[in-house]
């Protein structure tokens, strides 16, 4: 992707995906912006704990969390003239779990690898003190939501005849 | 694993996996609940809740619940397939989905670790949510023991051999038709 190509974020915009999202809320998940680039932090809570013994975090914990890295991020792509716009649905994903997640915060980032005009195909990862030690990463395919019924029955209006076609 | 060391693991699992699920802070805080176990194969349950949802317009579940559940259930499977009970962590995961949780009903995820070697458990997992042909998601998974195991076997050898007359009813097994 170009660098002209890439969204203007903004806190605002961040803020509205995330209110959207339940989960994301109950996670406690919050942003951090510079400049164009997002990160996700998930903030250390006893509860997301997967494995008292050893102090690890849940697979499922930090699975979800890249998970809504993904979404925003996607979310925030400007594939849809008028927002407000559905959220992408996760189609597939892979998660590979590499190290331990220690029980403090944890940070997401994610990459859109390519944006077709139906599926997004989303790199996303997870790490702790450093950066260069990942402890989760997740790659996937999401499907990127139409137009709502507003913007399509405009483009209608307008006398856009394009069909889904090949 | 003769027949009756069989019998003596599986009632053990019985024992354990309860505590397995409930001790794991991230499956109470989801409400993931245990339902059955045998060897190599789970099942639990997660009974909806507004505060898992993913999408405010839709009311459908976080796909993130999803993977703590499938992990969860697949993690379990894992741990009933080796001869001991020891602790595993989750390599890889896998996890496509098939269509939107409906709102408001409760999902089951059944796990089955079709092989396991001296150290991995390679599992797959179907959540559905009433009818097991026509699944939410499903998963594919693989699993490590980890190296610093730690000993749940705190029985005496009196208390196992006690149980052993309880073995003659079992809880019933998991469905077999599960992946």
């Amino acid at each position: 992707m170009t660098q002209e190509a890439q969204p203007q974020i903004t806190e605002a915009k961040i803020a509205e995906a995330l209110s959207r999202i339940p989960y994301a809320k109950e996670l406690a998940i919050r942003p951090l912006l510079m400049g164009d680039e997002l990160t996700l932090i998930l903030p250390y809570e006893p509860h997301i704990i997967g494995n008292p013994m050893l102090q690890a975090l849940h697979g499922g914990a930090v699975g979800a969390f890249m998970e809504t890295a993904a979404i925003v991020q996607l979310w925030l792509m400007p594939n849809s003239k008028s927002l407000p716009k559905p959220l992408p649905k996760p189609i597939g994903i892979n998660i590979d779990y590499l190290r331990r997640g220690k029980p403090q915060d944890t940070f997401a980032r994610a990459i859109i690898a390519k944006q077709g005009s139906r599926v997004a195909n989303v790199r996303v990862r997870a790490w702790q003190n450093r950066y260069d030690e990942p402890i989760s990463i997740l790659h996937g395919h999401f499907l990127i939501a139409k137009a709502d019924k507003a913007d399509k029955a405009g483009k209608e209006r307008a006398g856009d005849k394009k069909t889904d076609k090949q | 694993m003769n027949e009756k060391e069989k019998a003596l693991r599986l009632k053990r699992l019985w024992d354990l996996a309860p505590m397995f699920v409930e001790g794991t802070p991230h499956a109470k805080f989801l409400g993931i609940k245990f339902v059955a176990i045998d060897l190599g194969r789970a099942t639990l349950s997660l009974p909806y809740s507004e505060k898992l949802v993913g999408n405010t317009d839709t009311k459908v579940l976080h796909g993130g619940v999803l993977t703590a559940l499938l992990d969860q259930a697949s993690g379990l499977a894992a741990v009933s397939s080796f001869d001991d009970t020891v602790p595993v962590a989750t390599l890889d995961l896998r996890i496509d989905y098939m269509r939107a949780a409906r709102p408001g009903k409760i999902i089951i995820a059944e796990a089955h670790a079709y092989k396991t070697t001296r150290h991995i458990a390679f599992v797959r997992a179907i959540a559905h949510d009433g009818d097991v042909d026509d699944p939410v998601a499903t998963s594919q998974a693989s699993f490590m023991t980890t190296a610093r195991g730690f000993k749940t076997n705190t029985d005496t050898l009196a208390q196992t051999l006690a149980r052993t007359e309880a073995i003659k009813d079992l809880p019933p097994t998991t469905k077999k038709g599960a992946p």
